[in-house]
């Protein structure tokens, strides 16, 4: 019997046993449906983590100089905390040595964050983070100005009270009406809006377009940080290999400054995109290792029942063996049957699985603020594991049809 | 004895099973020959080996001792592939309980033996109606077995026996399940199949469809008994 003629036979089997197809896919239904969604939401966090995570928060090659480190990776204890908290802060004269010894191209810019609530004409925006920075802060942290413009390093100089606004809090404050040359005031003292952030979306539900930016040296120096401190100093170099040089150079200066001695760690963190995906890439190992995991389990589950019902097929049949038999079917006519049957069955739960599982996925991404992002080689690998687990589950009751005997088959009622 | 019109020639063909200690000779030494065109009963009481002797004849199983050849070959010891093989060229079946797949369209059930004979599905398709409008049942291709009556699912089956052009139709008590009038009907398919020289062997203990052969062999004991030539009645 040729191979398509098989799987003509074998759709039809399905379709006419609907209910029976149904229970005994569930095992690889469930497997496969997991498989597409845990894959589908890794994949997002993965591209949310490099291109989002990364890139926006922290920067393309790019470190922070910090007093302890924004994200920690791995575990956190209080004598470290402890630790930390007692390490003298980053002053501005730092931040200025540091950048006068790094001998490769590079772009700088302060930060110091705090939050505070801001107020225009009566509408008041609570809880915005509000930052105090240098002028080539949104070029290293890629926030392009879509309305009005940034501010310049005379402004910085000057300490002029002017912002640049989020697109989340632009809308908010001024609710559609053009923000640039508005007054907004933070702890009484009124900075102008100069310009506004293109629109950055979320990440983990978190808005990233509720922020202001003002020049480092404006009033607002006085509620971010204590006097001449700030929280970060922000390099960013033009390549990786740079970046390692500027960062060796940083540590050096620092180390100087701090006046370590060899033996002494850094009392000082030295932070890069790096450590965060490094952090993120350990989370994806362990998911990534429990996954196959768990989906093996429930396609082993998934094969057994399988196997169940197609020696229960197999016996329900036997008399269609026996006459198929006697009309000429040879073993491997039979035994294609029945594999070909089996591999349809399962390929058909793996494709219900596929379906659902991108569903499932579609649902955690438009309900949840977990991203998610299909990954066409799951689909593959999940098709082909349902396919697989028909034809194993499948090859001892197919080769017990095959080996029947034709007058024994055909006599039973 | 095997000139070219000889079909079957069976030799010193015996089968025996063993159940548990005992040891069964279901045929002890039989010797046939059958010509093309030739219109058989085999008969005799149950136990007599006519089953035995139909299972061999038809290729479903194959003797302990003997030859037996089937149109110029020795089928005796051929591998469980190769005698399905012969039993798709050469035999067609048709059997008391009809056997027919229940879920299958009579079209369908008539296409089987073209499937496993690897026919490209236009042309078995074709064949296949044309041989259930041979046996008069070219409106109904469509019905299941289940609605069809007993005269009919047999005339399904003898389509699906004959679309192969096999060398011997082989029947196993055909009207074993059928009324009377019925019973005339299907013999009369199989006369005038004869008469088209169709090579007939009818496996029955009913006298009255042994009548319609041409010639009666008489299994007794596992051996033959007798063997005569008659006018059909």
């Amino acid at each position: 019997m040729p191979f398509f003629e098989a799987i003509r036979l074998a759709l039809h089997t399905v379709w006419t046993n609907k209910m029976k197809t149904a229970f005994s896919v569930v095992g690889v239904f469930i497997g496969v449906m997991f498989l597409i969604a845990v894959v589908s939401i890794v994949e997002g966090m993965n591209r949310y983590m490099t291109e989002r995570f990364a890139g926006t928060l922290l920067g393309v090659n790019t470190f922070h100089l910090r007093r302890f480190p924004n994200f920690q990776a791995g575990e956190m204890t209080r004598a470290m905390w402890l630790s930390w908290i007692r390490r003298p802060r980053i002053r501005y004269e730092d931040a200025r040595a540091v950048v006068e010894a790094i001998s490769v191209e590079h772009v700088a810019a302060w930060e110091s964050t705090n939050r505070a609530t801001l107020e225009h004409r009566g509408r008041v925006a609570k809880d915005i983070a509000v930052t105090a920075a240098t002028e080539r802060y949104f070029e290293i942290k890629n926030l392009p100005i879509e309305q009005g413009r940034p501010f310049s390093a005379q402004e910085v100089r000057a300490g002029t009270p002017v912002l640049v606004i989020g697109y989340e809090l632009a809308e908010r404050l001024f609710e559609g009406n053009d923000p640039i040359g508005k007054e907004v005031k933070i702890h009484g003292i009124p900075y102008r809006v100069i310009g506004v952030v293109e629109r950055q979306g979320n990440l983990f539900g978190i808005s990233l377009d509720k922020f202001a930016v003002t020049t480092a040296l404006s009033p607002a120096k006085r509620f971010v940080n204590p006097a001449g401190v700030v929280d970060a100093l922000l390099v960013q170099t033009n390549s990786q290999v740079e970046l390692r040089q500027a960062i060796t150079e940083a540590e050096a200066v620092m180390r100087t400054r701090r006046q370590l001695r060899p033996t002494q760690d850094n009392n000082f963190a030295i932070e890069t995109a790096d450590a965060v995906l490094d952090f993120w890439a350990k989370i994806n190992q362990v998911l990534m290792v429990a996954l196959p995991g768990l989906v093996s389990i429930s396609l082993v589950v998934g094969g057994i029942v399988i196997m169940n019902i197609m020696l229960m097929s197999v016996a329900e049949r036997t008399r269609e063996i026996g006459i198929r038999k006697s009309l000429g079917a040879r073993r491997r006519d039979i035994l294609r049957q029945f594999l070909v049957e089996s591999a349809t069955i399962s390929t058909v739960g793996a494709a219900l699985g596929v379906g659902t599982g991108l569903a499932l996925a579609w649902i955690v991404e438009a309900t949840t603020p977990l991203p998610a992002s299909v990954a066409p080689w799951s689909i593959v690998v999940g098709v082909l594991l349902g396919a697989g687990v028909g034809i194993t589950a499948g090859l001892y009751p197919a080769t017990r049809a095959a080996r029947l005997d034709p007058i024994v088959a055909i006599r039973q009622e | 004895m095997t000139d070219d019109t000889t079909i079957i020639s069976v030799r010193r063909l015996a089968r025996v099973y063993h159940m548990g200690a005992e040891t069964i000779r279901a045929l002890d030494g039989v010797d046939i020959d059958i010509r093309r065109n030739e219109y058989v009963a085999i008969m005799g009481p149950s136990g007599s080996g006519k089953s035995t002797m139909m299972n061999l004849i038809g290729c479903l199983d194959t003797p302990t001792s003997g030859e037996y050849w089937l149109n110029g070959t020795e089928v005796s010891q051929m591998s469980d592939d190769a005698l399905a093989r012969v039993r798709n060229r050469e035999i067609g079946f048709v059997f008391q309980t009809f056997n027919l797949l229940p879920r299958a369209s009579a079209l369908h059930n008539v296409e089987l033996p073209l499937i496993y004979a690897g026919m490209r599905a236009r042309v078995r398709r074709d064949q296949a109606a044309s041989a259930l409008e041979r046996v008069g049942l070219g409106d109904r291709m469509h019905h299941k077995p289940n609605e069809l009556s007993g005269g009919q699912r047999q005339r399904v089956a003898i389509a699906r026996a004959l679309v192969n052009d096999p060398s011997i139709l082989l029947a196993d008590e055909p009207t074993g399940n059928l009324d009377s009038v019925t019973s005339e009907d299907i013999m009369s398919v199989f006369e005038s199949l004869h008469a088209q020289g169709q090579t007939i062997v009818v496996v029955t203990h009913e006298t009255t469809v042994a009548n319609h052969a041409h010639r009666v062999i008489t299994l007794h004991d596992g051996r033959v008994h007798s063997d005569t030539f008659q006018r059909a009645a």
